[in-house]
């Protein structure tokens, strides 16, 4: 009994020991400058150097230039620059950074890249704890993306939700007067708009959104899956080809098919010119109709943005999924002020600063925990966007049903389930389509 | 000081000679003007320069391309050494297949037409006209545009929605239907191959024309009044004169086009379903974008022995040429 008294740790002594400890963090942190209103003691001009994608909704880019920065600057005694660069070209600037032990001290990562660049992440759980508990709890899809066991590999941001943007009145014109239930149904409306010169538009390019956005839902709402829940591959299955046997009609019946070269940005144009009569994409169709509604008009000379609506992606024989794509943004190990960019996130995904953009992305992103689904932004929107604030509910992620892993990713970054449907719409047999992509699906996972 | 010794004869000015003094000491050279004396030396140090940029440049990075294709290196991860692995695991990869069939196919006939085309830009521009000297030099633009730049532009004009290429044709009753440039893997290689031959035709022709302005005139001249026409006075005459210049030309670009990476990143980026993937370009999606930086560097070493081959036949035809 003695020697436990003198080895064990007593209820009191361990209070005190962890008061003292959170008193620290609190002076030190984010609460503690908040407390003492003043900056920490960084050094003057500490520079912090984080890197996004360029938003599609360029008013986000401008808000975190213009005024969020600028706050941050001021409560955090340093200077964070903030680079913009096309999202495709986010993974080999990663890689680089990594291989290289220099780069941006924040980089912003979207789907599951975090567990890509596990070695090269800082162990962010705190902040992400936090986060949770501060706002309801993160979507399914954003927690998978970065949690690695019970580790956070970045902090989840934000998501983007997408759904299929349609012309209304052509859509009316073929005798629709509600979107769409079924797939099947789809693609025999699909049909007669490429008929009358209105066809759907869809990439199966490699491009980082739209396509795994629509090609891995279109396997989960037939039934299929990469993988099972013990990640043996289970690709090649009937509910595979049955899925690809649908999309290389609706390929050929429905669709724009320029589709293969398009990347991300293609279907916006092309929908706002007039060339397509629906496309999944985010709110960003919407949104720049409405924002250049003077430019941007129907063949009636009526601003567009009137005769857009959404709808999610129809019902397969297994029900209808979507992914909804998560953003991050990742702490990098080789940089020299880790501290800096933790207090950082933590204010710049705090509910006070995150409100400021979330309202100015006007729901093209949503937030990655559900308290933003609260927001009173959803009661000013128009009703075409409201569907936006409950979209990420219904989300799977890449490497669905099993872990969505480093090997996940890596199927995600070959673009194989995109190329799957690709070949076949090309003109390469179903089932030797389904061959191809287990194939090197088995060559990923094992 | 000795007294200086008079010299010449006669009535000419006395040369004065002084001479040192025996034992007297002679001003040393600074020491680093005894070393560049020594010839050995001065060669190290006038090549150690270019030797060094090579060195890091050159060198370093492909003794470590050469560990990375050997190992299991990932981003963040270092790797173990693995043997011939990534090699064995790309050639039995189908993109990979595609993408070195693609690589062969790309640089034979983008090399054929730049060629061809070349050599009869610079026929016409070794003639003599007014305003040679504004149209040698602006014929060299598409060489000297940044090569990402313009095929930015080449990719706006095969747009899948706006190009302006199936407008015009359309609009001439030339199609019915846009032509897919870049959404078919056919039409997407061979418009790649365009591309490559607008960009590389210059680099042929400027470099033949300064091949043909070194032949005689006076061949042709003695070729004509021996009533050769002038493809014989070409095949005859111009060809086989300009062999070696071509020869040279031609490794050149066989060495530029077999390892592309701008142009097909830009105009296609290895799509559609990497129908148009080249071997530089997937061996940048798997090792950058994908982080397997190993297998990678695998798919990328795929093209040294085939440039080593034709660099090889390069020496080796030059040699007998100027043998014979």
């Amino acid at each position: 009994m003695a020697q436990e008294d003198r080895t064990s740790v007593s209820r009191r002594m361990f209070l005190r020991a962890s008061g003292a400890a959170a008193g620290v963090v609190a002076a030190t942190g984010l609460e503690g400058m908040l407390a003492a209103r003043r900056a920490p003691a960084f050094a003057q001009g500490t520079r912090l150097h984080l890197l996004r994608w360029n938003d599609f909704i360029p008013a986000c880019d401008v808000i975190l230039r213009q005024q969020l920065l600028p706050e941050a600057n001021k409560l955090l005694g340093a200077d964070v620059q903030l680079e913009t660069i096309n999202a495709n070209d986010l993974q080999p600037r990663i890689t680089a950074a990594i291989q290289s032990g220099s780069g941006a001290d924040i980089i912003m990562t979207l789907h599951n890249w975090p567990h890509l660049y596990k070695s090269g992440a800082v162990d962010v759980t705190d902040l992400a704890d936090w986060q949770a508990k501060d706002q309801g709890g993160f979507y399914g899809q954003s927690e998978q993306a970065v949690k690695d066991g019970k580790s956070y590999l970045a902090l989840p941001w934000s998501i983007s939700g997408l759904l299929i943007a349609y012309r209304k009145s052509w859509f009316n014109d073929m005798g629709a007067t509600a979107p769409p239930k079924t797939l099947e149904e789809y693609r025999q409306l699909g049909m007669k708009l490429k008929k009358k010169g209105h066809p759907v538009g869809q990439t199966l390019g490699h491009t980082f959104g739209d396509a795994p956005a629509w090609s891995y839902p279109l396997l989960w709402n037939f039934g299929a899956a990469e993988r099972d829940r013990a990640s043996k591959v289970v690709l090649d299955s009937r509910e595979t080809v049955e899925s690809v046997k649908w999309m290389t009609a609706f390929w050929k019946d429905a669709c724009d098919e320029g589709g293969f070269a398009w990347d991300d940005t293609n279907n916006n144009r092309a929908f706002l010119a007039g060339e397509i009569s629906a496309t999944l994409n985010g709110a960003s169709i919407y949104i720049a109709a409405k924002r250049g509604q003077e430019k941007i008009k129907d063949e009636k000379g009526e601003p567009m943005w009137r005769d857009i609506d959404h709808f999610p992606i129809p019902n397969g024989p297994a029900g209808s999924w979507g992914y909804h794509i998560p953003f991050s943004h990742m702490v990098m190990k080789y940089g020299k002020n880790q501290k800096l960019a933790k207090d950082f996130l933590r204010w710049l995904h705090g509910k006070e600063t995150f409100q400021k953009w979330f309202e100015v992305a006007e729901g093209f992103s949503v937030g990655s925990t559900k308290h933003w689904e609260q927001s009173p932004m959803w009661g000013k929107l128009d009703d075409a966007m409201k569907l936006y604030r409950t979209a990420a509910q219904a989300s799977r992620i890449v490497g669905y049903a099993g872990p969505p892993d480093a090997k996940a990713s890596e199927v995600y970054s070959k673009y194989i389930v995109t190329d799957m449907y690709a070949k076949a719409a090309q003109g390469t047999a179903p089932d030797e389509a389904v061959k191809w992509a287990t194939g090197e699906l088995k060559r990923i996972y094992g | 000081m000795e007294k200086p010794i008079a010299g010449g004869s006669g009535s000419a000015a006395p040369l004065e000679v002084v001479l040192p003094r025996p034992g007297a000491q002679r001003a040393q050279p600074a020491a680093i003007t005894r070393w560049l004396e020594n010839e050995k030396l001065l060669a190290a140090v006038l090549l150690a320069p270019a030797v060094i940029l090579l060195g890091l440049f050159i060198a370093y990075p492909f003794v470590m391309g050469v560990w990375l294709s050997l190992s299991n290196t990932s981003v963040g991860n270092v790797g173990e050494f693995v043997g011939v692995r990534n090699f064995v695991k790309a050639w039995h990869d189908s993109i990979f297949q595609t993408a070195f069939r693609n690589t062969f196919f790309y640089t034979f006939w983008a090399t054929v037409f730049k060629l061809g085309l070349g050599m009869w830009l610079a026929l016409l521009l070794n003639r003599n006209f007014r305003g040679k000297r504004i149209v040698r030099a602006s014929m060299l633009l598409p060489f000297i545009v940044p090569t990402v730049l313009s095929t930015f532009a080449w990719r706006w004009m095969f747009d899948p929605t706006f190009s302006v290429l199936n407008w015009l044709l359309y609009r001439t009753g030339a199609i019915t239907t846009k032509l897919p440039f870049l959404s078919d893997g056919v039409y997407g290689m061979w418009c790649a191959i365009a591309v490559n031959t607008w960009r590389g035709m210059p680099f042929f022709a400027i470099t033949l024309l300064a091949g043909l302005q070194t032949i005689n005139p006076d061949l042709h001249e003695a070729a004509s009044l021996d009533g050769a026409n002038g493809w014989q006075r070409f095949w005859r005459v111009t060809w086989p004169l300009l062999k070696p210049v071509t020869l040279v030309v031609v490794v050149f670009s066989v060495i530029q086009t077999f390892s592309d990476f701008q142009l097909i990143y830009v105009l296609t980026n290895g799509g559609p379903a990497n129908s148009t993937h080249l071997l530089a370009t997937y061996a940048y999606q798997v090792g950058v974008a994908t982080g397997l930086l190993g297998e990678g560097a695998a798919i990328s070493l795929f093209m040294l022995p085939v440039l080593f081959i034709v660099v090889w036949l390069q020496l080796r035809y030059l040699r007998r040429l100027e043998g014979a």
